[in-house]
């Protein structure tokens, strides 16, 4: 018997110290989850690169990530959109102000609220990849700027027409997979990502992928070397295909996807296989180093905000009051400050002419004066200067 | 992302001892917004609403504390305002062409595209850099490609233009104008817009903003102008913020063929409230052309009225004050409804009224027409024409002609300055005096250029924009206009200051020029490349084979055996087999 109460206290002992230990590994699980993907704040670039009507459906597939993107958080001021043409206010467009992804016009995904910051004749190789290394001209303001640190995790979204190893730009120029591998590079040795998501629609679209040799970036791709990307359902008002069919599924799967959702990257690996979309999407993953099945959707797709509960007070300074600013001088400036003539005729009669500002000589005046002179020179030689002058 | 938040606890002895030294200083900024709506001729109906923003400060202090403290004024634009010492700005956005014709005069005039002006103060040392960066800041805040203006479409116009705010020194030095006609106008410029004002898009007449329904009109146009103002009531400088959305819907697409309106059918939206930070809300209705009720039917019925002379016209409106909860009536919601009974007759020809196209054939030369209208019968004026022309169309001003009445009419005033290749665009201002009923004409030939292969644009084959030409006019007017600037007059009559009772300033915009210009095959460069190497690869290849090839003779080695046989021969010293 007291054999049995002894083992019995020990047992209660053992569960009273355990249980404590196990809480604590418990918070430290979930302190460890918190912090596993390792990254702080979320950026976007999405780039359309195809002008003309005829090419609608890119533009919708990029506004389609774009409002996924924002609906998971992701705020306007860090995504950067670049569309390279007007459709939904394009005088083609029978319903002006919509870029629609569904036929039958079911989901308008250009809304009320959207903000695009590089567009038209701007959205090139060049400001592309500008906006990608942070080589912008310092004027820019910030709303065109990727203003990424290395705690970011960046997606990046290309649609488009391609080929094997380049992708066209506004159908006059080309970025190739050795630019881009390079610009990602570039990216990394200026720490300016954690990690990057990299997902291509357009035809042969793996080949985009096949030179990247940076760490932390994974790549997902519509189609393999030697297949085409195929679009998705015309809409017979509009007039023009609405979307691509990879990003027509890849929509349909994140319109599932919630902010807390748990859905992973093996997930959107298997998003469109080949039943759906002909083409056989394809992914890489051989840079990356975290597993693929850890890595959430979220973390790409979504906005982490960390936030820190306190019950402290925080003692606020009193607010700055802006100094009064009726000066006594400023009533007699006014008396003298009226408005103008709008369209002064008499004084315009007689304005002076601008005084045109003296430039030196051009090129021209100068080359013809020495030949002049040269010629003079020569006819007449230095020694006969003095019976000249 | 879900959070709790958890109750702060207020240390109670603090707080009470914070909130006695803090007193907040007087409200020196106020809103106010209104919308007009005027019934056209055709059956289209036009909308127009201003949102004014008044501030009693001072942006370009020196030496004292920089603004920090904004209220109503939108901080972006403030922050824009004092770091590049602009006096006034003025920015629109337009989508469509104004037809004077079957419209009459907007309240607010703009041409298609974007158009920039901006008056900078007269102690900045250096215009240009000041405009240049100002451009590109302004295209991040209203999601515009405005950095596309740059030296090659920005011109100093020298006597048009002139400050709309109160302004002592004009030194032309200072004032830069640019257009941008391709400039496409959508939802990401609007989204911006409607941020600036106060209640943003969520109550008073922001409300009624849908971009659906916006764009789906004939005429869209969005505009932002700062300009400092004097205030009667203080006596002192203040800086306004005009926000004003001028849009034509017309009855085929948007009214379904019915002359029928209302706020519901043009907006989709009714208004439920005023914006509570606004001191005035008004809507305004143009019943001028129906005093006994016999064209059109007007309901909810108001016993406002209000007379204002805009446009040199004595117009009487309908007003609803929306701060007044009796108007929104029972089911808390204003939707105003206007019913076509009769049919109007033809509507009065506005006074002045311009045109412009491109005559002659082919891609070497052509002419541009600009053709001014004065319609009224018996009096003549005086109006200043602004033409800016990009280099690449090379202006031959020796052709220069103006007629009137097939008469030879000479300008009092010509400024011309010609382009400079890739520097600077040709501008030539010209005021020209117009007979009473008569129509003039102003052509210039010009000559197209051959550009580089490089400045074709992705689509070169659409052509080339040339933006409008601008006419600046003081117009006779019909009644008297008031020289009071108060407060309380309404927004649309008290935009331009008025100098003079006998007659008004307009400014009509003209049609924005496409041209084409010779455009290369762009295909060239690699038809030229596989044509040269397969060339040189024929030709060169076997010309080179020809000269350096020699031909020698090789005999094949003989055969294992014939080999062990010569070698045995060698030992022995016989001849050797052949």
């Amino acid at each position: 018997m007291d054999y049995y109460n002894l083992m019995r206290i020990f047992a209660f002992i053992h569960l009273l110290v355990s249980i404590p230990h196990g809480y604590s590994n418990y918070v430290e699980t979930k302190a460890g989850q918190f912090f596993s993907s390792g990254h702080t704040n979320n950026w976007a670039v999405l780039v359309c690169t195809s002008r003309f009507w005829f090419n609608y459906r890119h533009v919708a597939n990029t506004l389609s990530v774009y409002r996924s993107v924002k609906r998971l958080g992701i705020p306007d001021s860090h995504i950067v959109l670049m569309l390279a043409d007007d459709m939904a206010c394009n005088y083609r467009n029978p319903k002006p102000a919509t870029v629609f992804s569904h036929k039958n016009m079911e989901l308008n995904v250009y809304g009320d609220d959207v903000e695009v910051d590089y567009r038209g004749y701007e959205v090139t190789v060049e400001n592309f990849l500008r906006v990608l290394t942070g080589r912008l001209p310092p004027s820019t303001p910030r709303s065109k700027r990727l203003l990424s640190d290395d705690r970011s995790n960046i997606l990046i979204y290309l649609t488009g027409h391609g080929g094997n190893g380049f992708l066209k730009f506004q159908d006059s120029e080309e970025i190739s997979n050795m630019e881009l591998a390079d610009a990602f590079e570039q990216m990394w040795q200026k720490r300016r990502y954690n990690e990057l998501l990299f997902i291509i629609d357009t035809c042969q679209g793996a080949s985009m992928y096949e030179r990247f040799y940076s760490p932390n970036l994974m790549a997902l791709a519509s189609s393999q070397v030697g297949e085409d990307s195929l679009s998705h359902q015309p809409d017979l008002a509009i007039g023009v295909h609405l979307m691509d069919k990879y990003t027509f599924y890849l929509l349909e799967f994140l319109e599932e996807v919630h902010p807390a959702s748990q859905a992973n990257m093996n997930d959107l690996f298997k998003v469109c296989p080949q039943s759906q979309c002909v083409s056989t999407p394809g992914h890489r993953t051989d840079l990356f180093q975290r597993d693929p099945g850890s890595v959430l959707i979220t973390d790409f797709f979504g906005s982490v905000r960390k936030v820190e509960i306190t019950k402290d007070t925080i003692n606020l300074t009193s607010p700055v009051e802006p100094p009064i600013q009726r000066s006594g001088s400023g009533d007699i400036q006014i008396e003298s400050l009226t408005y103008v003539d709008q369209l002064p005729v008499a004084e315009i009669i007689h304005q002076k002419p601008k005084q045109k500002d003296w430039h030196p000589p051009d090129g021209f005046i100068l080359g013809l004066w020495t030949l002049i002179l040269l010629v003079f020179f020569q006819t007449y030689g230095i020694k006969h200067l003095k019976h000249i002058f | 992302m879900q959070w709790q938040s958890t109750d702060v606890e207020v240390n109670r002895s603090d707080g009470t001892k914070n909130s006695e030294t803090f007193t907040p200083a007087p409200a020196k900024d106020q809103f106010q917004e209104e919308l007009v709506i005027r019934p056209l001729h055709s059956g289209d109906i036009y909308a127009s609403f201003q949102f004014r923003t008044l501030w009693d400060t001072d942006f370009l202090q020196e030496g004292q504390k920089k603004v920090s403290h904004y209220r109503l004024f939108p901080k972006s634009l403030g922050q824009v305002l004092s770091k590049f010492s602009v006096q006034e700005l003025h920015i629109s956005f337009t989508q469509g062409f104004w037809r004077t014709m079957q419209w009459g005069q907007p309240f607010i005039p703009s041409p298609p595209g974007a158009e920039l002006w901006v008056w900078f103060h007269h102690t900045v040392s250096d215009v240009d850099g000041n405009w240049k960066e100002l451009t590109n800041v302004l295209s991040g805040i209203f999601c515009a490609s405005l950095n596309f203006i740059d030296m090659t479409n920005t011109v100093q116009p020298s006597a048009s233009f002139k400050p709309l705010g109160l302004g002592n020194a004009t030194d032309h030095r200072f004032l830069r104008y640019a257009t941008l006609p391709r400039e496409i106008v959508c939802t990401e410029n609007l989204t911006p817009w409607k941020k600036l004002l106060p209640c943003g898009s969520k109550a008073g007449l922001a409300v009624l903003m849908k971009s659906e329904k916006l764009f789906h009109s004939s005429f869209h146009s969005q505009a932002v102008h700062i300009r400092p103002i004097c205030q009667a009531s203080f006596f002192s400088k203040s800086w306004e913020l005009r926000q004003t959305l001028n849009v034509v819907f017309d009855h085929y697409t948007s009214g379904q063929g019915k002359k029928e309106w209302s706020l519901f059918k043009m907006f989709s939206r009714t208004l439920t409230e005023a914006c509570p930070l606004a001191s005035s809300s008004k809507v305004y209705v143009d019943i001028t052309d129906n005093p006994e009720g016999e064209l059109f039917e007007l309901s909810p019925a108001t016993p406002l009225l209000s007379q204002a002379v805009v446009l040199g016209d004595r117009r009487t409106y309908s007003v609803y004050d929306l701060t007044r909860a009796e108007t929104f009536g029972q089911l808390r919601s204003f939707n105003l409804l206007l019913r076509w009974k009769g049919d109007s007759g033809d509507m009065l020809r506005p006074l002045l009224h311009a045109e412009r196209y491109v005559a002659g054939f082919g891609l070497q030369t052509g002419e541009i027409h600009t053709v001014i209208y004065n319609n009224h019968p018996y009096r003549a004026f005086p109006v200043l024409l602004m033409d800016s022309v990009p280099w690449y169309l090379q202006l031959y001003i020796h052709t220069l002609t103006v007629t009137s009445k097939s008469r030879d009419n000479k300008p009092s005033y010509i400024h011309y300055q010609p382009a400079k290749d890739r520097h600077r665009p040709h501008l030539l201002e010209m005021l020209i005096q117009l007979p009473p009923h008569s129509m003039t004409e102003v052509t210039v030939q010009f000559e197209r250029a051959l550009l580089k292969w490089t400045e074709y644009t992705p689509d070169p084959n659409h052509g080339f924009y040339v933006g409008s030409s601008v006419i600046s006019a003081l117009v006779p007017s019909m009644v008297a206009m008031s020289t009071n600037f108060t407060q309380d007059q309404p927004l649309f009559s008290s935009f331009v200051p008025v100098k003079e009772e006998s007659s008004y300033f307009v400014r009509v915009y003209t049609e924005p020029l496409l041209v084409n210009l010779p455009t290369p095959d762009f295909s060239m460069p690699y038809n030229v490349i596989c044509l040269t190497c397969t060339v040189v690869a024929v030709g060169y290849g076997s010309f080179y084979n020809l000269l350096t090839r020699t031909f020698q003779v090789d005999e094949p080695s003989p055969p294992l055996a014939k080999r062990l046989a010569n070698f045995i021969r060698r030992i022995r010293g016989v001849p050797l087999l052949a």
